[in-house]
């Protein structure tokens, strides 16, 4: 019972943490308040927000070309296996010893977490438009650029967003060990503890927690709101009956040759 | 009460120029692998455990989900939180329930695997071709004999897929397990983050945990689904 009540009250002092400033146990300074936990919430997101433009801007273009050639499947499919296999401390220390601290250098750091995974699904998305649209496309006299933009990439859309999705969160949790690379997050509580105090990293344990959570929520809607409707009839989903029933014809797939 | 995580100097600067001068030693390497043994050991430990754990609980999860389907929802809402929190996260989440040490990493990275592991198992159930359930169907075969004899066998190969992802994946976040005290290869890269040897050899070996366990993985697909290259 009395363990209970302890627990109970340590999340409570980091509650409290998050909403009032205190003195910091290290002496000097003061810590904790919602000005503060905004700053560094605003710079965490300032960081992932920044890695994943730049990750997106070269995952999304380069993933819809190897896709729409059909070429680079091994190195696209397989860049999200190796992504996986690096620690992200790993990564981030290289960064540290090797090219240097700072935004610009863990930005870097980030945007090379952030790309397989979106490259992975960008490429695998725009493979598994079914051949047949892509020939009728083809036969109404599209461009190769007006199939990608007009077929391809609608299609292929949910599946670039769940990449998307993947490295976003992976990059807001990521962000929270910036501190050891010289750049304040939401993890300065958590790396820091003797300047914030028990209360202070628990309470940016919560935030970094909820944060990722709401990223993932938000990021799944929006997948779900940029699925084209034509996709989510096939899939059954949507729970509106169709006005035309939509069939799909069973087509032998092309095996994508890697 | 506060711990604090301590930086420790591992290397002496005046001992000789390339350490000192921060370069890439590999004769400090060769001189001080032994340093990295235990916490090696401490990571195998913990993303085995982790893994098999996981497996455990998601497996079971996927074949009462794969019987009754409306358990789908929930168990992929659960899993997909607990898959969401970050690891560091939840570390310090965990911390004033579980105190410090190897129980808190291992919930942590156990609830991680959940998700990857349950999607795999399900996905490989679903794919059993219906041709295939009924032809054991009329073969005699019962529920349970169909599921062990015939479903699970073909869903093997999703199976081991998604222990590979979790494998790899457990290595990569058991790096951050020194927050919580359980050591791992983590707290020796968090030992001397600028220092350019520690960092390769610490990083590298984790690394070559990850490909390890994906290659041993994938090597226990092949034995157990000997029919799978057979037509290729």
């Amino acid at each position: 019972m009395s363990a209970t009540l302890a627990v109970l009250g340590q999340f409570g002092d980091a509650v409290d943490f998050i909403f009032d400033e205190r003195p910091s146990p290290a002496g000097g300074t003061d810590v904790g308040g919602l000005a503060e936990m905004w700053e560094l919430t605003r710079e965490h997101l300032k960081l992932a927000g920044a890695a994943m433009a730049i990750a997106c801007a070269i995952a999304v273009p380069l993933g819809l070309w190897l896709g729409h050639i059909g070429k680079g499947g091994f190195l696209a499919i397989n860049a999200s296996n190796i992504g996986r296999a690096v620690p992200s401390l790993a990564l981030i220390a290289f960064f540290v010893a090797y090219i240097g601290v700072g935004f610009a250098n863990l930005t870097l750091a980030l945007v090379l977490l952030a790309i397989p995974p979106i490259l992975t699904n960008a490429y695998t998305g725009v493979r598994q438009v079914e051949r047949d649209a892509v020939d009728a496309a083809r036969g109404m006299g599209m461009t190769g650029a007006q199939i990608v933009r007009r077929v391809e990439l609608p299609l292929a859309l949910p599946l670039i967003f769940g990449g998307v999705r993947i490295s976003a969160v992976n990059v807001v949790a990521t962000a929270t060990i910036a501190p050891l690379a010289g750049v304040v997050t939401l993890g300065d509580p958590i790396i820091n503890v003797n300047t914030y105090g028990d209360e202070g990293r628990l309470a940016a344990a919560i935030v970094v927690a909820l944060l990722a959570v709401v990223i993932e929520v938000v990021l799944g809607a929006l997948q779900r709101a940029v699925t084209p409707r034509g996709l989510k009839l096939e899939r059954g989903g949507g729970g509106r009956r169709p006005a035309v029933p939509v069939k799909t014809i069973p087509t032998p797939r092309r095996e994508v040759t890697t | 009460m506060i711990e604090l995580l301590a930086q420790v100097e591992i290397r002496d600067r005046s001992a000789d120029s390339c350490v000192g001068d921060n370069g890439f030693c590999p004769d400090w390497i060769v001189d001080n692998f032994d340093r990295y043994v235990d916490p090696l050991a401490e990571h195998v430990l913990l993303t085995v455990v982790a893994v098999a754990i996981g497996f455990a609980i998601s497996f079971t999860l996927a074949l009462v989900a794969y019987r009754r389907r409306w358990l789908i929802a929930p168990v992929t809402q659960v899993t997909g939180v607990l898959y969401t929190v970050p690891s560091i996260a939840a570390f310090f989440l965990l911390l004033p329930i579980t105190g410090r040490g190897f129980t808190t990493a291992e919930i942590a990275l156990v609830s991680y695997v959940l998700l990857i592991i349950f999607r795999n198992v399900l996905a490989g159930l679903d794919n059993v071709p219906a041709e295939t359930k009924d032809a054991g169907r009329g073969m005699g075969l019962t529920a349970r004999q169909l599921l062990w004899r015939v479903e699970v066998p073909l869903a093997l190969p999703e199976i081991m897929a998604g222990l590979r992802i979790a494998a790899t994946t457990t290595v990569g976040l058991a790096t951050l397990a020194f927050f919580a005290g359980a050591g791992g290869l983590g707290e020796q890269i968090f030992a001397d983050i600028t220092f350019k040897s520690n960092v390769v050899v610490a990083g590298g070996l984790a690394i070559v945990l990850a490909a390890a366990l994906d290659a041993l993985i994938l090597l226990a697909q092949r034995l157990v689904t000997p029919w799978a290259g057979a037509h290729r």
